[in-house]
């Protein structure tokens, strides 16, 4: 054009620059948060109502692989403290924050929506209905695999009808998804009560357990089932993350530039309901972990996927483990409902985002 | 002849959008899409774009129906502009521009892409806001910085949905010619324009679109006669000749400031 400023074509030094200082606080952020991660596991293993020092938490871990490092724990059920109780819970609240900070992330991206996720549109209740049917009506065709696989179920139709519901001529306007979270809230709210009043006694306790969402009585044998399907999740997302960029053009636009919409966004809603099911099967639900954490990686690291999605698993899984400390050490010899504190905090969150979303989009749409 | 459009239908709701459209678009060209509101010109781009399935009729890309290319592989062939352009996140301009070398990700092609970047930011003038965040933009720089993307697609075909609507006079100059400088380098070049007297300057063709239907498809010259567009447009407009190209201004009974 005439009088455009002139431009180096031939990738000038600053361009250059701005590429290596892309790489460097990429790597810088998911190194951060990756030293949060550890410092947040070894404190939130550590602490309890048998305390143990941080250098014994990582000389006991060290010594259970095979290395000869650190001092053992000096109390002598230290060592069973960690591995039996401690390890398998900060372990579980990882994987758990891990998968809801990265289904928020997915689904934000998939509805082009800042304010969708698992909890706050229903998916996480629908997965919770289906598993306190496992509960209620004492269904065992898998073992312990048996509540995993029916919540993924349950999450895959909540997810498809959110999906089918709230998208119309190609868009999700906020309003439309909100309302959708509050129908499909309602309805499985009228699910579980259903469950609770044909379950027993035990099965109540149970499913209200559930509803508030706890790490409480974390095994390692629920870890065996949560850390593929959040492995297997969060790989998947990754592969997903370029294409969900191209997404935010919109959906006819992302199809001019070579994506096949459709099948991404049936890929995606698959994966976000695997996420959920990952978390919600032995945790319950645990609300806002989805909406707050991709939001703050944003406002760090811009809005590209790829560092979105892997900064989110990371941020997602501190986040938990450290709330779940504080919900053990909040009340001396008190276990706070983990769910209950997350909602606590994400709910003004998740108000402050709509207040947000209202002025910069000039109203509610 | 690349993209054609052979006996084109669409029907949206009921209402009959288009009926009978034959458009052939070859290499080299810029065909202006011109006719009233609802003549079906958005319409037509969607059909060729393979946004819409035609109810009647076919659309070949290079003898191939358009439904059997793959997503990636029409990518690769034409890019398009629409009229409205929305972003979801707050990306950069320059990441969005980025976002049309996606169809070459993993090809040789790739090792193009800071250079075709850097090249589209300048040619459609975004280069000075390569760093700035998309939704902050005004809508004529949103339009331009969706342009710059359209060509960092490098596709030898380039649809363009009003490009030109929320532009000031230089721009909308400046992007009908680089429009015109990749016809000449072979590219097909098919526009949705409102302005005839820019649809007479830029186009090599023109297409005159009335109630779905192909009203009249030629050179300017040929086409934009006063008599033609008197009828299509159910307005008397004047076509008059000004430093060698054509002007088209509507004929007003007086001059409207001077009513009393």
């Amino acid at each position: 054009m005439t009088a455009a400023p002139s431009y180096d074509v031939a990738a000038p030094p600053s361009r250059r620059r701005a590429v290596v200082r892309g790489f460097a606080g990429r790597a810088g952020l998911l190194g951060v948060l990756t030293l949060a991660l550890v410092v947040a596991l070894v404190l939130g293993a550590g602490h309890g109502q048998l305390s143990i020092a941080p250098a014994e938490v990582l000389g006991s871990f060290f010594h259970r692989i095979g290395l000869d490092w650190g001092p053992m724990p000096t109390h002598p059920r230290g060592d069973d403290t960690l591995w039996q109780v401690r390890f398998p819970r900060v372990a579980l609240a990882a994987l758990a924050g891990a998968s809801l900070a990265t289904a928020g992330a997915l689904m934000q991206g998939v509805f082009g929506n800042p304010l969708a996720e698992p909890g706050v549109v229903g998916v996480s209740s629908g997965a919770a209905v289906a598993a306190a049917s496992v509960i209620v009506f004492d269904v065992d065709f898998a073992g312990t695999w048996t509540i995993a696989i029916c919540a993924f179920i349950g999450g895959l139709v909540t997810t498809m009808l959110v999906y089918v519901m709230s998208r119309d001529g190609g868009r999700t306007e906020v309003v439309t998804l909100v309302l959708t979270g509050i129908a499909l809230n309602a309805m499985t709210s009228a699910a579980l009560a259903f469950l609770m009043f044909l379950g027993d006694q035990q099965a109540r306790e149970e499913i209200v357990f559930w509803t508030l969402g706890s790490l409480n009585g974390s095994r390692w044998e629920y870890v065996g089932v949560v850390a593929p399907l959040a492995g297997v999740g969060i790989a998947a997302a990754l592969l997903l993350s370029r294409q969900l960029d191209l997404l935010s053009l919109g959906d006819r636009a992302a199809r001019h530039v070579g994506v096949d919409v459709e099948r991404l966004r049936l890929g995606t809603i698959v994966v976000v309901a695997v996420l959920t099911a990952a978390a919600v099967s032995f945790c319950g639900i645990i609300a806002f972990v989805g909406l707050v954490v991709p939001h703050l990686i944003r406002m760090v690291a811009g809005p590209g996927h790829r560092l979105l999605v892997p900064a989110s698993a990371l941020g997602g899984a501190v986040l938990l483990v450290v709330a779940d400390l504080w919900a053990r050490t909040a009340i001396a010899y008190a276990d706070l409902p983990i769910g209950m504190l997350t909602s606590l905090v994400g709910g003004p969150f998740f108000f402050w985002l709509l207040r947000r979303a209202r002025r910069t989009s000039g109203g509610w749409a | 002849m690349s993209l054609v459009a052979h006996d084109v239908g669409v029907t949206l709701g009921g209402a009959c959008i288009l009926d009978g459209v034959d458009l052939a678009v070859g290499e080299g060209e810029v065909v202006a899409l011109v006719g009233p509101n609802g003549a079906g010109k958005s319409t037509l781009l969607a059909v060729l774009s393979g946004d819409i399935e035609p109810a009647h009729g076919t659309v070949t890309l290079d003898d191939v129906p358009l439904a059997e290319h793959s997503a990636r592989a029409l990518a690769r062939r034409r890019a398009v502009l629409l009229q409205h352009q929305g972003l979801a996140f707050g990306f950069r301009v320059e990441d969005v521009v980025r976002m049309g070398r996606s169809p070459w990700h993993r090809t040789d092609r790739e090792d193009d892409d800071d250079r075709v970047v850097a090249d589209s930011l300048a040619r459609a003038d975004v280069a000075g806001l390569a760093q700035r965040h998309f939704p902050t933009l005004s809508g004529g720089e949103q339009g331009r910085t969706s342009f710059a993307r359209v060509l960092a697609q490098e596709t030898p075909i380039v649809l363009l949905d009003e490009p030109t609507a929320a532009l000031d006079i230089r721009h909308q100059e400046a992007l009908l010619s680089v429009a015109r400088d990749a016809a000449r380098d072979g590219a097909s070049v098919v526009v949705v324009l409102h302005d005839l007297s820019l649809a007479a300057a830029y186009a090599d063709r023109v297409c005159v679109l009335s109630r779905g239907r192909v009203r009249a498809d030629g050179a300017p010259t040929v086409v934009l006669t006063s008599e033609l567009l008197s009828e299509v447009y159910e307005h008397p407009v004047d076509v008059i000749e000004h430093a060698g190209s054509l002007v088209v201004v509507p004929v007003r009974q007086e001059a409207p400031c001077m009513r009393a």
